[in-house]
């Protein structure tokens, strides 16, 4: 047996750091030593066997549990005690005896490792005091803030409520204005719609007159014309010369078609063309008049796929991932929507030799003008309505969102706090939406719009969670963590992306302060000794 | 030329884009064998009568070296055939041109010497053969004239035959006669010139030994030559958009070896295919061309990262050896006789070598066993490299840690959820603008205040250094390489440059042994700036990868020095990995092992450190596919392998992680890799339950590291793989022959992991008839020769001691290996059902070269055998002094002993306590607090009450109340303390 197994076969430590040490087996807590009787049988804590007291700590594991060895490194799943005085004791894994590394800072875990370690639990507590202290401080600041907060929260909360509750007044007036003025409008566009029925009206019987003299006056034109001959009369043949007035659309105008075209008989005077003209007239060419060119067809063979080189390979849309960033759905579908569908054309315009509408008739005019001013006064009102509508769900929407037990998040509606890093502008705007933009030129990327609070299930308002951001390339959409973290001013202290489009944000805010006397000085164990 | 300036970039522009956004491998990108000129032109010759006449007038024959020659009938060329016997029953075939026009590609730096050879004698010979003889055990090998073929018998049985399908084929160098040559005919015609002499003067010599027969007369011998026919991709050949110029022509080569017997062949990796060759006949061949394929697929013949060609044949009756030292784009065929049920022919398996360029140059491995074809191929291209204990241990790795305060959470992580670990690594973005040797400023300011952080810890660092090197004039390492003309030039003799990780980057010739120095200088501590010793190195992108080049690497045409990429483009990585290792070995004045992983690999490079199987994927398939890869490779030498757990691309499920550890703990390399667009994925990340099953699969990498390193060790001396299939230490048992779901760890641990998403049990298949093996985890006993349904849930991980073996573990977990270095050992005594085990025991300081340099190690047989474990100093010249000892002795498998005590070195005896439990049966003595570095024995003794009690007077006291307790069968400890506390009382 070595000399370094003999130490390690030790049951009681030498004390190294601390002169005022209660005896008892190393690693164990004062709070187990009663479980540790010298040299009386030692019962495993988990109860599972006894064995004799010389057997604790001689780096052997005999319990299931690792009781029995709470100063070596034996048992896989034993603790050993850390005084630490001067600082927090602690519990470390067994594992970590005598394995080369202080972990103690009572340098007491490396007996015998040959690890030089240096105390330094005076330090750590003189900076741990320290930090306490000024974190107290902030608090304590920031809990005062925090108060103001919920103060101020109180009373917007309130006023926002009793600003719905007069707007829903207002609204009720509005809707009612509305009302009355659709009534009025309606009135007033009744006698507007008949006068302008009536002058439609006889502009149309104006209209078929014309049309009638004109019919006419082609008539005896198209009489003449077939009329080769002269004699007064349109023959069967005559009227064959004219080949647009196939019915069967073979191209030609066959006797009986023409015949069938004339009545059934051979001929017709000017009076009896009459009858004829009426089944002519829709294909009839003058003759004078030359023939109407065909509409141009694009032929088919000229519209050609866009070539496919064979050589490309499909490639995605994206150059890179900051094009794909820069695609915003919302941009292009309207534009979309701001393309008016096809004009038609309208018939009137195609119709040549028709005149336009004469002008309303004074007292027409004067109906139209007192018809068009109920509509407009109609419409003022319903858009006041619709924005009071707005303002309503603005203000209830505010209303609805958790900030917070005591209403203590609600500074930060419609906030926006910004920070910047070497490459980036992040911009957090709390219960709205997360962004990043590049400094030196380049879009926007939306890291997440508002989700929820995410904190840990005692205290969910510990940190927030931004969803649905941009897509990452062969990723999931962009999302964010907001910590929250207790502070005098309101601020973003720290961006970071620990995974591949999954952010990280560190925000201070004095909302999130807790009461000072709720901090636990001492909440990581009670100091021993 | 501008024009032409930005028609490149657009199209590396858009090849980057094909790069980076498929989504699995694109074919398209690699070639067929039918897209490759010289392999479509091989394959389209189909076995027949060979061409190829030996001349064996020409014989020459020297103790140890047989040369004679060839000549091809259809075109009078000739080729010098050398035939050596090596050393370790090996046989060495060599063919060249006999006169090439310049010289071919002969591959350097592979083989670690020149093999010894041994002496050939002629047995017999006749008109048209000539035997000689290997030595021993009848081997002979016949050379038959006409046609050309090669047969290795040994007695009446035929073992291998050398172009009995007449496919060798040899295309000699010759000088272009296409328009072009003509317009250039002048200085075409003084070559001719140089040339026809050459041929004149070989015929005159000939004539004057009065030895030429049917020789075609000079004058024609050049006609003949210019008839033969020019098919297309002889002079150029374009893939893509990519055009090869190739100046020297065709020059491929290839030969055909037939296996009677075999109907099992292995090896040639690296593919993402079943370990079991498959034959090729209606597929492409087997591809060796180091490439950086994108998301490879699985079960298919294409190239990837790495080359090894060597290929194993098994049978029942005996294993042999192929290895074809070519560095050229490779293709193997494989064809069998697969046994016909109705016809009584004999199963035979053909093989087929093409290579694009250099010569033949093939080392049949006779065997006979597995063991001896792996000792007969390290005994050429050396044993694996030796790594430092902390590499056999677990890694953590990210592409990427985001900076120092990301790898100090990481770092911290692991402490608080109580996993260990002890390498993290830092991929690409850690260096400034991917300039390798270099920090990112930003990210990691002070890289010495992160390193000395993590040696705090007992920790260790990797970070990555590509061979591909950012043209940029502002960059230290690219102006020092362009100064000193280093880098690899292209066709027209200015610096290659392709696209890569940085944009526009050079490739250092690795080829060269003064840049190979000069990188290694690199390293130094004074030149790599802010690298201190706890750091290593990853070579990844090594095939080349070039992301512009043809099938993402360099282009044929691009020059080594005198030699074209073409000849030595698989060798590459194996330089890369070469050079680094040496760095990091002189860096440390000689003192330090090196370890540095590699992705690009080819014969040999097991001296160098570790290979992983590239970007894998998050799929189950890849997690299955990881066992035939890594044990490929180790077929072929290369043991430090492993794959990405997790898998590299796409999100694990957290079954798939957890199984994927599990697996990955009993695989040689054992490190945790992801890609950078995936979520993070560290081991606590999967809630508290998958983070214990991790941490458990972790542990038991680290309770066996002391058996991980015994095996590496051994592999390190021996050339035996670590990880191994089932027939190499079964070979007469034909079912273990395909099987890949499983392997052994050594010869003593089986491991069969879960590989299937929602097991809920799996089929292990345990060898041996009349062995036995015991479950690891329950100990309980199975019998081999059987196949064993295992009932899984997800902490399980079916491990089998074998029965008959000891091994050595370090129980007591800690957070890295090195924190484990002075631990005591538990030894697992597993018997055979004659009551029989074996094992050893190695140990070192394990880091350095000591074990080598000055013999500081210990190295241990332990023995059980006669109720008595024994351990015997195996190396009594060597002297190592350890603070381990041996804690616990486990015994399984045996029955309940009345006393145990230990005889030290000196003779004295003294008792122990143990424990017996009956079902199963499992011994387990207390602490014998003996050290690891003694010779001693314990006894396990069976007396009866009585016959102690008449030896109580000379006994201890200890042994009294032992055997007291045993009279009251009573094993209870607690009892026997009462006991003995009341016994001291007295």
């Amino acid at each position: 047996m070595t000399c370094v197994h003999l130490l390690l076969t030790l049951v009681f430590a030498v004390s190294l750091g601390t002169p005022v040490e209660v005896h008892r087996p190393r690693g164990v807590p004062l709070s187990k030593k009663p479980f540790y009787e010298e040299n009386k049988p030692f019962t495993c804590l988990d109860g599972s066997k006894t064995i004799l007291f010389d057997q604790v700590n001689d780096d052997y594991c005999d319990c299931k549990g690792g009781s029995d060895e709470p100063g070596t490194a034996a048992c896989p799943n034993g603790k050993f005690h850390c005084t630490n005085a001067g600082y927090k004791p602690t519990f470390i894994p067994s594992s970590r005896i005598n394995d080369g590394i202080c972990d103690c800072c009572d340098t007491t875990d490396e007996y015998n490792s040959g690890a030089k370690c240096e105390n330094t639990c005076k330090e750590l507590g003189r900076k741990e005091r320290e930090v306490l202290q000024k974190m107290a401080e902030i608090t304590k600041e920031g809990f005062l803030l925090k108060q103001q907060l919920i103060e101020e929260a109180k009373k917007g909360r309130g006023e926002k409520q009793s600003k719905v509750t007069e707007m829903q007044d207002n609204k009720k007036q509005l809707e009612e204005k509305v009302e009355a003025l659709r009534t009025v409008k309606e009135t007033a566009e009744q006698p507007e719609r008949e006068a302008k029925e009536r002058h439609l009206k006889a502009w149309e019987e104006q209209k078929a007159a014309i049309r009638l003299v004109k019919d006419k006056a082609k008539m005896a034109e198209a009489f003449l014309e077939l009329d080769d001959n002269a004699d007064g009369l349109v023959s069967v043949s005559e009227l064959q010369s004219h080949a647009e007035l196939d019915s069967d659309t073979d191209g030609t105008l066959s006797e009986a078609e023409a015949k069938g075209l004339m009545g059934g008989v051979e001929q017709v005077d000017t009076a009896t063309f009459e009858s004829v003209w009426e089944n002519i007239k829709d294909k009839y060419h003058s003759e004078s008049q030359p023939e109407e060119p065909a509409p141009v067809e694009t032929p088919v063979d000229e519209v050609k796929e866009p070539v496919v080189d064979n050589e490309s390979e499909p490639y995605p849309e994206d150059i890179s991932e900051e094009e794909d960033e820069d695609d915003d759905d919302d941009d292009e579908y309207h534009e979309e929507d701001e393309k008016a569908p096809p004009t038609m054309k309208t018939p009137e315009k195609s119709q040549e030799d028709e005149e336009a509408m004469p002008p309303y008739e004074a007292d027409t005019q004067v109906l139209i003008e007192a018809a068009q001013k109920a509509r407009d006064d109609f419409e003022e009102a319903e858009k006041a309505l619709r924005e009071m509508d707005d303002q309503i769900r603005n203000i209830e929407k505010e209303l609805s969102f958790d900030f917070g037990p005591n209403a203590e998040f609600t500074y930060l509606y419609s906030q926006c706090y910004e920070l910047s890093t070497s490459e980036y502008i992040y911009r957090l705007c709390p219960f709205n939406r997360v962004s990043q933009k590049p400094k030196f030129g380049g879009s926007e990327t939306n890291l997440g719009t508002w989700g929820s609070w995410s904190g840990p299930e005692n205290n969910k308002y510990l940190s927030m969670k931004y969803e649905h951001g941009t897509g990452c390339w062969q990723g999931p959409n962009r999302s964010t963590t907001v910590k929250l973290t207790c502070g005098k001013e309101t601020m973003l202290t720290s961006t970071s992306e620990p995974s591949r489009c999954e952010y990280l944000m560190e925000f201070i805010t004095p909302a999130v302060c807790q009461e000072p006397s709720n901090i636990d000085l001492s909440a990581h164990g009670h100091t021993e000794l | 030329m501008q024009m032409t300036a930005v028609v490149e970039l657009c199209f590396v522009l858009l090849l980057f884009l094909l790069f980076v956004s498929a989504q699995a491998v694109d074919r398209s990108n690699f070639k067929t064998c039918d897209q490759s000129s010289f392999c479509k032109r091989q394959r389209e010759l189909k076995p027949g009568q060979s061409p190829y006449r030996a001349l064996l007038d020409t014989l020459e024959l020297s103790d140890s070296r047989l040369t004679l020659q060839l000549i091809n009938d259809n075109n009078k060329v000739r080729l010098l055939l050398e035939l050596y016997r090596l050393q370790g029953n090996m046989t060495r075939v060599k063919i060249n041109e006999l006169k090439p026009i310049k010289p071919r590609y002969e591959v350097p730096d592979v083989l670690i010497s020149d093999p010894i050879t041994e002496a050939l004698s002629v047995v017999s010979q006749d008109d048209n053969s000539l035997v000689l003889s290997l030595g021993g055990n009848e081997q002979r090998l016949i050379v038959s004239a006409q046609p050309f073929r090669l047969d290795i018998i040994e007695g009446p049985q035929v073992l291998m035959s050398l172009n009995s399908r007449g496919l060798l084929a040899f295309e000699h160098l010759r000088v272009r006669k296409d328009t072009i040559s003509h317009k250039i005919s002048s200085t075409v015609g003084s070559m001719w010139d140089s040339i026809k002499s050459v041929f004149s003067s070989n015929s005159e010599s000939e004539e004057t030994t009065g030895q030429q027969k049917e020789e075609q007369p000079t004058s024609e011998d050049g006609q003949i030559k210019e008839e033969e026919e020019e098919k297309p991709g002889m002079w150029e050949e374009t893939f893509k958009s990519h055009s090869d110029s190739k100046p020297n022509g065709p020059s491929s080569i290839s030969l055909d070896f037939s296996l009677p017997g075999v109907e099992h062949v292995y090896g040639i990796p690296e593919h993402a295919d079943t370990l079991r060759l498959k034959s090729t006949e209606n597929s492409d061949p087997y591809r060796l061309y180091n490439l950086d394929v994108f998301q490879y697929e699985l079960h298919n013949p294409m190239a990837l990262y790495g080359a090894v060609p060597v290929l194993i044949s098994h049978s029942t009756e005996r294993t042999m050896g192929i290895f074809w030292l070519n560095a050229a784009e490779t293709w193997v065929d494989i064809s069998s006789n697969s046994p016909d049920t109705v016809s009584s022919d004999a199963p035979q398996t053909n093989v087929r070598w093409v290579s694009e360029s250099g010569i033949i140059d093939v080392f049949i491995m006779l065997g006979p066993k597995p063991a001896d074809v792996f000792t007969q191929y390290a005994s050429l291209t050396g044993t694996q490299s030796f790594p430092p204990l902390s590499a056999l241990a677990y890694h953590q790795c990210r592409w990427n840690y985001n900076d120092q305060e990301d790898v100090k959470a990481v770092d911290q992580g692991f402490d608080e959820h109580d996993i260990p670990y002890d390498f993290i690594w830092l991929d690409i973005e850690h260096a400034d603008g991917k300039r390798y040797f270099t920090w990112d400023p930003i990210k990691f300011p002070t890289p010495k205040d992160m390193l000395k952080g993590l040696m705090d810890k007992r920790r260790k660092l990797v970070a990555i250094v590509d061979p591909h090197i950012r043209v940029d004039s502002g960059y230290r390492i690219h102006n020092e390489i362009r100064s000193k003309n280093f880098y690899v030039k292209n066709k027209d003799g200015g610096d290659y440059e392709g696209w890569c990780w940085p944009g526009n980057s050079g490739y250092p010739d690795f080829t060269n042994p003064e840049m190979r120095a000069w990188w290694a200088s690199m390293f130094a501590y004074d030149q790599y700036e802010g690298s201190m010793e706890n750091q290593y190195i990853w070579n990844d992108m090594n095939e080349p990868s070039v992301f512009n080049g043809p099938e993402v690497t360099m282009h044929k045409d691009a020059v080594h020095g005198v030699w074209e990429h073409r000849d030595v483009h698989n060798l590459y990585g194996l330089y890369v990995q070469k050079a680094t290792s040496e760095g990091l070995i002189q860096r440390s004045g000689g003192v330090e092992r090196p370890f540095v992983l590699t992705r690009a690999f080819f014969a040999g490079s097991q001296r160098y450190g570790a290979v992983w199987t590239g970007d894998n994927a998050a799929e189950w398939g890849h997690l299955k596919i990881s066992i035939p890869m890594c044990l490929s490779l180790g077929l072929v030498g290369i043991s430090f392998c492993g794959a990405d757990v997790g898998g590299f691309f796409k999100h694990p499920s957290a079954e798939l992680l957890v199984r994927w550890y599990q697996a990955g703990a009993y695989q040689p390399f054992f490190r945790a890799h992801a890609h950078i667009d995936t979520p993070r994925r560290e081991p606590w990340l999967f809630g508290p339950e998958n983070t214990a099953l991790i941490r458990e699969a972790v542990r038991q990498r680290y309770a066996l590291l002391p058996y991980w390193y015994q095996l590496f060790y051994n592999a390190h001396n021996t050339g035996q793989p670590v990880m191994r299939p089932l027939w190499v230490e079964y070979p007469a048992e034909v079912i273990t022959f395909s099987i890949e779901d499983e392997y052994l760890i050594g010869k003593d641990l089986l491991v069969h992991p879960v590989t299937d998403e929602g097991a809920t049990g799996v089929t292990a298949y345990l060898p041996g008839k009349g062995e036995v093996w015991y479950d690891v985890h329950s100990l309980q006993k199975h019998d081999g020769d059987q196949s064993l349904y295992i009932p899984v849930t997800m902490s399980s991980i079916p491990v089998f001691q074998r029965g008959g073996s000891i091994i050595c573990r370090k129980e007591r977990i800690r957070r890295s290996s090195s924190c484990m270095e002075n631990d005591p050992y538990t030894l697992y005594v597993a018997l055979n059902p004659q009551g029989f085990a074996e094992g050893e025991l190695y140990i070192d300081d394990f880091h350095t070269f000591n074990y080598q340099k000055s013999k500081q190690f210990i190295h241990r047989r332990l023995s059980f055998s006669n109720n008595s474990l024994t351990s015997r100093n195996l190396a009594p010249d060597a002297q190592f002094s350890t603070e381990s000892w041996i804690e616990r002795i486990v015994v399984i498998g045996g029955s309940r002993p009345s006393s145990v005590s230990l005889i030290s070195a000196d003779g004295v005896e003294s008792a122990l306590e143990f424990e017996f439990s009956s079902n199963p049966a499992v011994l387990t003595v207390r602490k014998p607090s003996v050290s690891a570095a003694a010779d001693w024995t314990v006894v396990l003794r069976r007396e009866q009450f009585i016959n102690v009690y008449k030896h109580l007077g000379v006994r201890k006291l200890g042994d009294f109340w032992v055997n007291y307790l045993f009279k009251r069968k009573d094993s209870d400890w607690s009892i026997f303390n009462e006991k003995r506390k009341l016994k001291s009382a007295m």
